[in-house]
């Protein structure tokens, strides 16, 4: 049968069951941290990869991380024999139609756009969803474009892209990430 | 209750979702793909066994005025644990999932059966019926997945058999209404059926 509800029993039995959950929990913190870090690397240069050309540095060990409009961009910079061959921008809208989309978005240094690949969204599937390169061909438009003269607005705003159909919400989100990419690689590398 | 009936309870006479209509709430959410049901299901699948083990060998050590709190202690636990397992090796899993793998914790599936089985009877008992409901569950987060992405996305388990979108509102949360009504309906049909057709 239960122990009797003493003020005795209650307090150390709650107290020994939460030590040992916190104690199995350090355990299990410590031996998952290597790999939830590990998975986290793998995951952005897997997108460096895909956004510039080939490169032989180590660009998140070079990189570094600027606070913007209530949120943070990180540019990591690529290079091959010492010389700069692009530079990825982990960058950040606030203006999705669920929630805040981030980009990673390769510029070269000539000041042109290579590629562009959404890492994390939560747009209207069908819909808004097609910013992501393999629902549709929406941010393949950006690819190679310079920004000086390609503006990065919707048509409707008097830019210079295709907005996706029934989602401007979510291409002007877009755009605002890919603008917010660029000011900062104007500001920090074209002086 | 012989083990095997003990067992298989879950699948369809107390099925936790479709019978006793319980953890809603992530099955509504997650089922837009198969490969998310079955994450999803069997992420609750462990949370429910280990639980259900830890709380039967404890139950005479637990002052009854207390049991709650001691009991969301130990679910806790093994949600944060599945949680960083799941951060760690399961990446993609993880990131569809995301905020409903913690929120395992207040699934009442899981609180469920630890206050209404495993508080009142054997370890052997309480293990074959963890694992039990969380098949039962996995079941039918598995079954909803399927349909909504066949219907959704026109795909199964990620491979794409038409071309273009499906018919997106059931990938929507209006879809998941729809079929998950269906399959009540049709789950109490066959539940009718198998005790003697009345």
């Amino acid at each position: 049968m239960a122990k009797p509800s003493t003020f005795f029993n209650m307090v150390s039995t709650l107290f020994v069951i939460c030590l040992v959950s916190s104690a199995a929990l350090g355990v299990a913190s410590a031996l998952t941290k290597e790999p939830i870090a590990k998975a986290a690397l793998a995951k952005r240069i897997t997108a460096i990869k895909q956004v510039l050309p080939e490169f032989d540095n180590e660009p998140l060990s070079e990189s570094s991380t600027i606070s913007v409009d209530g949120g943070s961009v990180t540019v990591y910079p690529a290079k091959k024999q010492g010389k700069i061959v692009g530079i990825a921008v982990e960058t950040f809208t606030l203006k999705g139609f669920n929630g805040q989309i981030k980009l990673m978005v390769g510029l070269l240094p000539r000041g042109t756009i290579d590629k562009i690949v959404v890492l994390q969204a939560n747009e209207t599937p069908g819909l808004g969803d097609k910013i992501t390169a393999e629902k549709s061909d929406f941010s393949k438009q950006f690819f190679g474009k310079d920004p000086a003269t390609f503006m990065l607005k919707v048509k409707k705003d008097g830019g210079s892209v295709d907005a996706i159909t029934a989602a401007t919400i979510s291409s002007r989100a877009f755009c605002d990430a890919v603008t917010r990419a660029y000011d900062i690689y104007q500001q920090r590398f074209r002086k | 209750m012989s083990m095997w009936k003990n067992f298989t309870k879950g699948f369809l006479r107390e099925n936790p979702v479709f019978i006793l209509v319980l953890g809603t709430c992530p099955t509504l959410a997650v089922t837009t793909s198969l490969a998310n049901g079955l994450g999803m299901g069997l992420s609750t699948t462990f949370v429910l066994v280990m639980s259900n083990l830890v709380i039967s060998a404890l139950k005479n050590l637990i002052p009854d005025k207390v049991r709650i709190p001691c009991f969301i202690v130990v679910i806790a636990s093994f949600v944060t644990i599945v949680d960083l397992v799941m951060a760690g090796y399961f990446q993609a899993i993880h990131a569809q999932l995301g905020i409903f793998i913690p929120l395992i914790v207040v699934n009442c599936i899981v609180l469920g059966r630890a206050e209404a089985f495993a508080a009142k009877n054997s370890l052997s008992a309480s293990f074959v019926d963890g694992l039990g409901m969380g098949f039962g569950f996995t079941l039918a987060l598995a079954v909803l997945g399927v349909v909504r992405e066949a219907l959704g996305a026109g795909s199964f388990f990620g491979h794409k058999f038409i071309s273009g979108d499906g018919i997106l509102v059931f990938v929507l949360a209006p879809g998941a209404f729809l079929v998950f009504g269906y399959a009540i309906a049709f789950v109490n049909r066959l539940n009718k059926m198998m005790s003697g057709g009345k």
